[in-house]
């Protein structure tokens, strides 16, 4: 049994042998937003911020997770509503299928609370570990673009 | 399965003489894609990164616990650009120093560096400490000699790094890539200057007959760059493998050496 704190939640689990907290969080606390794709940690699908730092959830054993804050894209908006970086994504088409979306708002997320203000170079450097099987890259970058010159003026 | 979360290396020691042949978790950035892929089921892990001494940091030490974007943030440069190189932010926040040697793939990013600066690994159990030189700790693709119940404590460096140092690797993109091929070249004031690959042979490997070439031209010219870069080419062991052939990363490694020799000469 671990206890970690989800979305600011106490919560317990029971995960089985060496499973990974993106398991645990899809099939054991109901929170499917982070997506399981390619388990290895190459994809960016399933990031979530763990103790302050943006990891792949498919590459944390839950069992060590244990006492552990963790930061889901279910817990991510704006009190209810979308936060400026999910409002950009929108805005600008940096939406199309959909799958990389949670990982990259999560992923940017982290990188706007450490850095408001980042250049396109960072915003794409931040990202590499994301990948948009769309290849809508473009728009992504000019949405969290588009954050970073907001929060600048 | 069985899972022990120490804080201190006293408890974590502990635990590892306690189930000697435990799986040690860091990172999990390699542990997790063997449970994911490869159906690997660990009967007992000792999960090591909350151990307060392994993330120790000091000027010729580095814990084992500590992660590529700390190496990444710090003060070394070759050790700090090989660091960048490694996956994807996601990847740098969770993976080790410390899980790099244990991997001990011919891959691994820091491990050039570690072999151009003769770095020595630092081994520890209830037992007592050893200290193991990288080419005695390394002993083959993905085999060290780390001994069971014991734990890789950190890296040791020699009483002083050469000033220059330069890392350069080679993959299909700039990010989240297993290296084609790696180099890393160092160079001091009194002209010394050491060369090590990775992804060229069965462990990392030192260039020394260039070393010794080119340690001894003050100014190399056009001439001696050129041999320098054959002698590279000529040493390193590379295979064929799903990444790439055997030629590509031998010519590779030629051209990388020089061009990272002639960064740390300018």
């Amino acid at each position: 049994m671990i206890r970690i704190t989800v979305n600011g939640v106490a919560r317990t689990a029971d995960p089985a042998g060496p499973e990974s907290l993106l398991t645990t969080l899809r099939d054991r606390l109901g929170l499917p937003g982070s997506k399981n794709a390619c388990e290895q940690g190459e994809c960016g699908s399933c990031s979530v911020i763990l103790d302050g730092e943006l990891v792949c959830s498919c590459l944390v054993m839950a069992a060590d997770a244990d006492g552990s804050e963790v930061r889901t894209i279910e817990g991510i908006d704006d009190h209810g509503t979308l936060n400026a970086i999910q409002e950009a994504m929108v805005g600008a088409g940096g939406v199309q299928c959909g799958f990389c979306t949670p990982g990259i708002v999560v992923a940017a997320t982290h990188l706007f609370e450490a850095n408001p203000h980042p250049t396109e170079g960072e915003i794409r450097e931040a990202l590499a570990g994301n990948i948009c099987r769309c290849t809508g890259y473009g728009a992504i970058v000019r949405a969290l673009t588009a954050v970073a010159g907001t929060e600048a003026s | 399965m069985d899972i022990t979360l120490p804080r201190d290396l006293e408890a974590a020691l502990a635990a590892a003489a306690a189930a000697p042949d435990a799986t040690i978790l860091a990172g999990g950035t390699d542990l997790m894609v063997g449970v994911n892929y490869h159906g690997v089921r660990p009967s007992a892990v000792v999960a090591i990164r909350r151990v307060a001494e392994l993330q120790e940091w000091e000027d010729r030490f580095i814990g084992a616990g500590v992660t590529y974007r700390r190496l990444e943030a710090g003060p070394i440069p070759g050790l700090a650009q090989a660091a960048r190189t490694v996956g994807s932010p996601q990847i740098r926040s969770a993976g080790t120093i410390g899980g790099n040697l244990g991997t001990a793939s011919p891959a691994g990013d820091t491990l050039p560096f570690l072999a151009a600066v003769d770095a020595s690994v630092v081994l520890r159990s209830t037992a007592g400490e050893r200290v193991l030189r990288w080419d005695e700790f390394i002993t083959g693709p993905k085999r060290n000699a780390r001994g069971p119940g014991e734990l890789i404590i950190g890296v040791r460096f020699p009483d002083r790094l050469p000033r220059r140092q330069a890392f350069a690797k080679i993959g299909v993109r700039s990010a989240m890539v297993i290296a084609i091929a790696s180099c890393c070249v160092t160079r001091d004031e009194d002209g010394t200057t050491r060369v090590a690959l990775g992804s060229v042979g069965p462990t990392p490997i030192r260039a020394r007959r260039a070393e010794e070439m080119i340690s001894a031209e003050s100014r190399p010219t056009e001439a001696t760059l050129t041999e320098f870069s054959r002698l590279v080419a000529d040493e390193v062991r590379p295979i064929t493998d799903h990444r790439s052939t055997a030629e590509y990363r031998r010519y590779a490694s030629g051209v990388m050496a020089r061009r990272l020799l002639e960064r740390v000469l300018s």
